[in-house]
């Protein structure tokens, strides 16, 4: 991309909008160039905690130069970003990776899965994706979040483990149960879920394009921590493994093995 | 101010370096740091063939610190020849090259590859398991760096770091063997062999169960290794382990090393090794200090 920064952000806002989900908004010029599906490395102010956490953009506002971040608290580092205030400062680099290829979805049907914390930048994605149809399936464990910002961009069908809202079970259940067919997918979620879409989508020829996750180091494609598998040779790595930070985090699904 | 330090004939405009793993070959880093105001870029272990590395996860944060197992993946010599070199002679900076191999033969057949390129120094990571013998690492014995030493030393046309491991009983008989081997340059510390148990979930934090601790936790292991092997041996040291600012790298210094090496910090602040170069200039006018060849090895 080229257009990555490093700089310290202030905080605009902080809400718990569930149970551990947090959303916070950031002053940042990363806001400029960031697109949907891409992420930004956050830095904790505990110097004990070295390494940056990827967290994924939820939303992005150029206007006031904002990104929403939408995070659960998973440890130390997500449980200390959740304990700042309005005013207070963050050290951020970004924006990371490279996004969904939403030119993929011109006059077609698209697709849109998000799954527990994979949710968020199908937010951003919902936004400024332009398609025939937009159809959002989005998991969640039991209490929903997010479901009024995806409801203004597309159809949306929830889906929960406990039945508690939408169809009972995972977003291909849901997907199954509300007939919707699609042209191409995007999908953001826990592996077991990219793993189960993977493979409808391969059944049913549908083109898909999911965003990955692993721990990362560096977050800018040196350290080689968070790769995955290939299926073919990656040109950069030389091997059959590539790097989720710089060449994904989103990959065609096809691409890669899980 | 005369911030230049002298590794085996070839001079470098400050002590400050990257250390091998944390920087890729300096691409990437690049849209943060520039590479100009580094005394030398150290690249990513490469060998002679590509190697995969190992399954995820491959790292774990741990307090201090990290625990890695990235398995030295990299994409072999003819890339890395063909791409990295290029690109790093863009820059007024010297090219230390990582080598590292699974057997001897591995190892001489990069370095021979690099003898007639334009980089000015290879450093040796014997920290691999050497298949022929069980998988002990190179580095773990005495008698085998010295042997990988000479081996290496023949091939090579470039002046040789021996970049020694600290999971050893007396790091003092590892720079001594590699000394005696026709090491130019001895380089300390890799990582210390560490492990984290993810309590949840009742499971290793990484694949590979043990990884190479490696950040600001090992610091003050590091001095020490780096102040008794500078009253060992006559060769230059280049001093490394959890570096994290200028006083830390000085800390290196004073004890008796000749260059230093930032790692994991570049991935808690992507600028760290330019802000170093900065602090340590910084320092030098602030003690009145005409020449940082001064300071190595002050404290005694």
């Amino acid at each position: 991309m080229g257009e990555k920064i490093k700089e310290t952000a202030v905080i605009i806002s902080q809400e718990e909008i569930s149970e551990d989900i947090y959303s916070m908004w950031i002053k940042t010029k990363a806001s400029k160039t960031a697109k949907p599906g891409q992420f930004v490395a956050l830095y904790c102010n505990d110097g004990s905690r070295m390494l940056p956490r990827p967290i994924s953009i939820c939303e992005i506002d150029k206007e006031k130069e904002a990104l929403r971040l939408v995070y659960r608290v998973v440890g130390k580092g997500t449980d200390e970003f959740s304990k700042y205030h309005a005013g207070a400062e963050v050290d951020v680099m970004g924006p990371l990776g490279n996004g969904f290829p939403m030119e993929r979805a011109e006059g077609k049907k698209a697709l849109l899965i998000g799954g527990g914390i994979g949710v968020p930048p199908i937010v951003e994605l919902a936004k400024q994706l332009k398609a025939e149809e937009k159809n959002i399936v989005a998991g969640y464990r039991n209490l929903l979040f997010l479901e009024e910002e995806l409801k203004k961009n597309g159809s949306f069908y929830p889906a929960t483990e406990d039945g508690s809202a939408g169809v009972k079970g995972t977003v291909i259940d849901a997907i199954k149960e509300n007939n919707i067919d699609a042209d191409v997918i995007f999908a953001c979620g826990p592996t077991p879920m990219l793993r189960a879409l993977k493979e409808y989508a391969e059944e049913k020829n549908i083109e898909a394009w999911i965003s990955m996750e692993e721990k990362m180091a560096c977050g800018i494609g040196a350290c080689l921590a968070c790769v995955c598998k290939t299926k073919e040779k990656d040109e950069h790595t030389n091997v059959n493994n590539a790097r989720i930070c710089k060449e994904g985090p989103v990959f065609n699904a096809e691409e890669v093995e899980l | 101010m005369n911030t230049s330090v002298n590794l085996a004939g070839v001079t470098l405009k400050n002590p400050v370096m990257t250390a091998s793993g944390t920087f890729g070959s300096g691409a990437e880093y690049s849209e943060f740091v520039d590479l100009n105001k580094l005394g030398a870029v150290v690249t990513k272990g490469v060998a002679n063939v590509p190697w995969p590395g190992n399954p995820t996860p491959r790292i774990a944060e741990v307090y201090g610190g990290m625990l890695n197992a990235i398995g030295l993946q990299n994409p072999g010599i003819d890339v890395f020849m063909n791409r990295d070199i290029p690109f790093l002679k863009q820059y007024d900076t010297k090219i230390i090259v990582n080598v590292c191999g699974k057997t001897t033969e591995d190892y001489c057949d990069v370095v021979e590859k690099l003898a007639d390129t334009e980089v000015d120094l290879l450093e040796i990571n014997i920290s691999c398991p050497n298949v022929k013998e069980g998988g002990i690492a190179f580095g773990q014995n005495a008698k085998s760096i010295e042997a990988i030493t000479k081996e290496v030393k023949k091939y090579a046309k470039q002046p040789i770091i021996m970049k020694l491991s600290p999971n050893v009983t007396d790091i003092t008989e590892m720079a001594k063997a590699a000394e005696a081997g026709g090491a130019d340059v001895l380089s300390l510390i890799n990582t210390l062999t560490g492990m984290k148990i993810d309590v949840e979930r009742q499971k290793f934090a990484i694949a590979n169960k043990t990884g190479g601790l490696s950040g600001p936790a090992v610091k003050p292991v590091a001095v020490r290794m780096v102040y008794q092997v500078a009253n060992a041996v006559n060769v230059p040291i280049i001093g490394m382990g959890g570096i994290c600012n200028a006083e830390d790298a000085l800390e290196f210094i004073l004890a008796g090393a000749t260059a230093v090496s930032v790692g994991t910090a570049n991935f808690s602040n992507p600028c760290t090794t330019a802000e170093v170069v900065a602090g340590i200039e910084d320092y030098m006018r602030r003690h009145n200090v005409e020449d940082i060849k001064d300071l190595i090895g002050l404290v005694k």
